[in-house]
C-alpha cells in the first residue's frame, strides 16, 4: 500500500530526467524548450504531491462542511504548496514566452532551429 | 516616532518597492519626454540609495533587522514558525545592497548617452529597474521561496537585456544559452526548496537553518542549491554562458549583469553559511562536511581562474577578453570562500591559526566582491565607450585611440591596474588578503593565484598596447571622445576604485569585517527569528 | 494570419461572452474560491486570443493598439504596488490589509462553513486580484499579439 503513494515521486524523478535528456541531447531548439517545460512540470508535480494530506479538507472557506470548521479546523490543508506551484506556473509561462520569442528571432536570422548549424562566428 | 525612525523602520520593503514602482511608472513618464524619463529614473534610484544608506547605518549600529510584510511582530498569529514573507537584513546583506545600488546608479548614468540612439528605451529602463529590484529582493529576503521568485525575475530580465541587440546573431545565441542554463538552475533550486519544505514544513531560512539535520535529503538539497546558484554566478564548469552574455550585451547592461551574477554568489554564501552553517562541523561523518564543500569549491575556483585567464589570453575580441577575466575574478572569490571553509574544518581540534587565516581569506573574498564589481565594471564601461566611438570590438581593427580619447585611456589604465591587482588600486588590497591567507592554507593555491593575476596583467597590457597605443589607424582618425554622461559614470567608478585603493581599511573595518562576522555567526541570524537558541 | 472559416468565427462569437464572464468571475471571487488574478486573467486573455485566431491578426490590429495594452499592463502593476503602499500609509505596514474588518463597507466577519460568497470580506485582496487580473490580461494578450505581428510581418515579406 505504501508503494502506491510513492508513484508520484517516481513520476517526478522520471519527468525531470526525461526533461534533462531532452535539453542535453536534442538538437532542435523547440525540443529543448519542451524539455525545460517537462522538468518544470516534474517539479510542479513534486510540490503538489507534497501538499497532499490524507484525510485533509480542501481549504476553500465557503465550501467547507461546517462541522469540519467547527470541530477539526486543523484538518483543513495549509495551501502553501499549491501557492508555490501556482507561482512557479506563472514564472514558467513568462520563461516559456521569452524562450519562444527568442526562438522566433533565431529562426529569422539563421533559417534553422538545428543547434549544430546555429553557432556564432568563432571570433 | 518621528519621520526618520519611520523611514528606518520601513526602509527594507521600500528599497524593493521604489525601483519596482519606478519600473512601471517609466513607460507612462516616458510619454512626456526623454530627458524627464532619464531624470526620473536617476532621481528615484538616488532615493533608493538614500534608503540603502539609512538602512545600512541602522543595521551596522543596531544589529540584525527583520521586516514582516503586512504585520508587526516577527511572529504574527501566534504560530511557532514564521508563516509570512519576511525580510531579514544583516551586515552581509547591507554589503551586497550597497554594491548593487552603486552599480545601478552608475548604469543609469552611463546609459543616458550610451543608449541614446536605440529605440524601445522606455522598456529598456523598465527591465533594468526590474532587474535591480530582483537583485535587491534576492539580497534582502529571509524566505527561500521568495528568493526563488526574485531569482527567476532576475533570470527573465537579464535574458531580455542580453538580447537587447535583437538584430545581432550573437546576442540572441547568448540570451538563449543564458535562459536555458539559468532556468534549469532555477528549477533545481525550486526542487531543493520543495525537499526542504517537505522535511521541515517551513520556507523561512532561519527556521530551516535551526531545524536542519543533515539527513540524506539535506545533502541532495545542498548539492542542488549550490549547483543552481553556481550556474547563476558562472563558476567554472557552468561558466559557458557568461562570456557570451557579457560580451554581446550593451556595456551598461553588462555592468548591471555583474551585479546579478554577484547576487547568485550571495545566494550561495547564504546557503552554505546560514542554512548549513551549523552543520559545517557536523561530527557524524568520517570528515567534516565543511572540509568537503571547501575542497570542492576551492577546486572549482582554481579551475575558473585557469579557464578565465587562458581563454582571455587566446581571444582577440576586446569584450570577450574582459568577460573571461570576469570568470577568473569569480574564481578568486570562490577560492577565498573555499579556503575559509577548509581553514574552519582544519582548525577544529587545536589549530586556531588556521581559523584566523581562513577568516582573512573570507574577508578578502568578500572585499573582492566589491572590487570585482567595480574593476570589471569599469573595464566593460571602457569597452562600451570604445565601441560607442569606433563601432569595433576586435583588437586587430583598433589602434592609437589614446590620441583622441585621452580620458577613456586613463580610465582603462586604472581598470587594468585594478583588475590585475597592482598596488595603488583596490584590487591589490583584496588580492593581497587572499594571497596571504591561502598561503597558510596551502601554498600552491596562493602561487596559482599570483601567477594567474600576473597573466591577467599581461593580457591587459597587450590590450592596452594594441587599442590605445601604436600607430593611428586611418579609419579611426575622426574618432571623438565619448559624451559627458559616459565620462562621468566612468570617472565615478574610477574615483571609488582609487579611494578604496588608497584607504582600504575604511571599507574593511566598516563594511567587510561586519559582513564576514555576520556570515560566520549563524546563530545570531537564526535566533533573531526563532528566538532563544 | 488570415481569418478562419465562418463556422469557427460564429462559434467563437457564441463562446466569447461565456469565457469572459467565467474569467471575470474567477478574478472577482479569487479570495473566496480557488482562482484569482492570474488564473482569471489567463482565461480572459485566452478568450481574446481565440478571437485573434478566428478573425486573423489584421482584423485585431485594426481594433487594438499594442501600446495601449502596454499602458494597461503598467497600470495593473502600479495598482498592485499602489495597494501595498496604501497599506503602509493607512495600516502602518507594507502590504497591510488595512480594509479588512474596518469601516462600513468591510465590517463583515464571514460566517464559518458553507455561506453565500460575500464579496466584501477580504479587504484589499479583491483589489489586488483586480490589479493582477488587468496586468495578466494585458500582458498575455500582448505577448501573443506581438508574436502574431512578427509572423504576419514575415508572411508579408514573402
Amino acid at each position: 500500500m505504501t508503494m502506491i503513494f510513492n508513484i508520484p515521486f517516481i513520476a517526478v524523478v522520471a519527468m525531470i530526467f526525461i526533461g534533462l535528456y531532452a535539453v542535453l541531447f536534442k538538437r532542435n531548439l523547440v525540443k529543448m524548450v519542451i524539455g525545460i517545460s517537462i522538468i518544470e512540470s516534474g517539479v510542479n508535480l513534486f510540490l503538489i504531491t507534497l501538499g497532499y494530506r490524507e484525510g485533509g479538507v480542501v481549504p476553500i472557506f465557503t465550501s467547507a462542511p461546517s462541522e469540519v470548521v467547527k470541530n477539526a479546523p486543523g484538518s483543513m490543508v495549509l495551501p502553501v504548496p499549491q501557492a508555490l506551484t501556482l507561482t512557479s506556473i506563472v514564472i514558467g509561462v513568462a520563461v516559456l514566452a521569452l524562450m519562444l520569442s527568442l526562438i522566433m528571432h533565431i529562426y529569422e536570422h539563421y533559417g534553422t532551429l538545428d543547434v549544430r548549424k546555429i553557432r556564432g562566428p568563432e571570433e | 516616532m518621528n519621520w526618520f525612525e519611520l523611514i528606518t523602520l520601513h526602509s527594507p520593503p521600500l528599497i524593493v518597492a521604489v525601483p519596482l514602482l519606478t519600473a512601471f511608472l517609466t513607460p507612462l513618464v516616458s510619454k512626456i519626454n526623454e530627458i524627464v524619463r532619464n531624470l526620473f529614473v536617476l532621481i528615484m534610484l538616488c532615493i533608493t540609495g538614500l534608503l540603502v544608506l539609512i538602512l545600512g547605518y541602522d543595521v551596522l549600529t543596531n544589529g540584525i533587522r527583520t521586516y514582516v510584510f503586512g504585520g508587526g511582530a516577527p511572529l504574527p498569529s501566534g504560530m511557532n514558525i514564521p508563516v509570512r514573507i519576511m525580510f531579514e537584513i544583516d551586515s552581509m546583506t547591507i554589503f551586497m545592497v550597497i554594491i548593487t545600488i552603486i552599480l545601478a546608479i552608475i548604469c543609469i548614468l552611463y546609459s543616458w548617452s550610451f543608449m541614446k540612439d536605440q529605440d524601445g528605451l522606455d522598456k529598456y529602463y523598465t527591465i533594468i529597474l526590474l532587474l535591480v529590484t530582483s537583485i535587491f529582493g534576492m539580497e534582502l529576503t529571509g524566505d527561500l521561496f521568495n528568493f526563488f521568485v526574485f531569482l527567476e525575475i532576475s533570470c527573465i530580465t537579464s535574458c531580455a537585456l542580453i538580447a537587447f541587440y535583437v538584430h545581432k546573431k550573437e546576442s540572441l545565441d547568448a540570451a538563449f544559452k543564458y535562459i536555458v542554463i539559468s532556468s534549469i538552475g532555477a528549477l533545481f533550486i525550486l526542487f531543493a526548496i520543495g525537499l526542504l519544505y517537505a522535511q521541515y514544513n517551513a520556507l523561512n531560512m532561519a527556521t530551516i537553518a535551526n531545524a536542519i539535520q543533515f539527513t540524506f535529503f539535506d545533502k541532495i538539497v545542498l548539492v542542488l542549491l549550490v549547483t543552481g546558484l553556481a550556474m547563476k554566478s558562472g563558476l567554472a564548469p557552468m561558466h559557458m554562458w557568461l562570456p557570451d552574455a557579457y560580451s554581446s550585451s550593451p556595456a551598461s547592461v553588462t555592468f548591471i549583469l555583474v551585479g546579478a551574477t554577484l547576487a547568485g554568489l550571495y545566494g550561495g554564501l547564504r546557503v552554505i553559511f546560514t542554512i548549513y552553517g551549523n552543520q559545517l562541523l557536523n561530527t557524524g561523518f568520517t570528515f567534516y562536511p565543511g572540509l568537503l564543500i571547501g575542497i570542492i569549491i576551492t577546486t572549482l575556483g582554481v579551475l575558473s581562474i585557469f579557464i578565465g585567464v587562458f581563454m582571455a589570453l587566446k581571444r582577440s575580441d576586446f569584450k570577450k577578453m574582459i568577460a573571461y577575466t570576469a570568470v577568473a575574478e569569480i574564481g578568486y572569490m570562490f577560492l577565498a570562500i573555499g579556503s575559509y571553509l577548509i581553514g574552519l574544518a582544519l582548525s577544529v581540534p587545536d589549530n586556531p591559526q588556521m581559523l584566523v587565516a581562513g577568516t582573512y581569506a573570507l574577508k578578502g573574498g568578500l572585499f573582492h566582491i566589491l572590487n570585482d564589481a567595480l574593476d570589471i565594471g569599469l573595464l566593460f564601461l571602457v569597452a562600451g565607450a570604445v565601441y560607442y566611438a569606433t563601432k569595433q570590438t576586435s583588437l586587430n581593427s583598433l589602434g592609437g585611440l589614446a590620441r583622441n580619447m585621452k580620458y577613456t585611456t586613463i580610465f582603462f589604465l586604472i581598470g587594468l591596474l585594478a583588475v590585475s591587482g597592482m598596488p595603488p588600486m583596490n584590487g591589490f588590497a583584496s588580492k593581497l588578503l587572499i594571497y596571504q591567507s591561502t598561503y597558510q592554507i596551502s601554498p600552491i593555491l596562493s602561487i596559482i593565484a599570483i601567477i594567474c593575476s600576473i597573466m591577467l596583467l599581461a593580457v591587459f597590457v597587450k590590450v592596452f598596447q594594441s587599442i590605445f597605443l601604436g600607430p593611428e589607424i586611418p579609419s579611426l582618425k575622426n574618432v571623438k571622445e565619448v559624451p559627458k554622461s559616459m565620462l562621468a559614470a566612468m570617472a565615478l567608478v574610477a574615483c571609488i576604485i582609487i579611494f578604496i585603493g588608497l584607504f582600504p581599511n575604511i571599507i574593511i573595518d566598516n563594511l567587510v569585517t561586519p559582513a564576514a562576522e555576520a556570515l560566520q555567526n549563524t546563530t545570531s541570524y537564526i535566533s533573531t527569528i526563532v528566538g532563544g537558541a | 494570419m488570415s481569418q478562419m472559416s465562418k463556422i469557427v468565427r460564429t462559434l467563437s462569437n457564441i463562446a466569447f461572452p461565456f469565457i469572459m464572464i467565467f474569467g471575470f468571475y474567477v478574478i472577482a471571487h479569487g479570495h473566496l474560491t480557488p482562482g484569482g488574478g492570474f488564473q482569471g486573467g489567463a482565461v480572459v486573455a485566452s478568450g481574446c486570443i481565440m478571437l485573434l485566431v478566428a478573425y486573423g491578426s489584421t482584423w485585431v490590429f485594426e481594433k487594438i493598439k499594442v501600446s495601449r495594452l502596454s499602458v494597461f499592463e503598467s497600470l495593473g502593476a502600479l495598482g498592485f504596488i499602489g495597494v501595498a503602499f496604501f497599506g503602509l500609509l493607512f495600516g502602518g505596514w507594507f502590504f497591510n490589509n488595512f480594509l479588512v474588518r474596518n469601516g462600513i463597507l468591510f465590517n463583515i466577519v464571514p460566517k464559518t462553513g458553507s455561506t453565500a460568497a460575500e464579496f466584501n470580506t477580504a479587504g484589499v485582496l479583491p483589489l489586488m486580484n483586480f490589479a493582477v487580473g488587468v496586468k495578466v490580461i494585458a500582458g498575455l494578450f500582448v505577448i501573443v499579439l506581438v508574436m502574431a505581428y512578427a509572423s504576419s510581418l514575415k508572411e508579408w515579406k514573402q
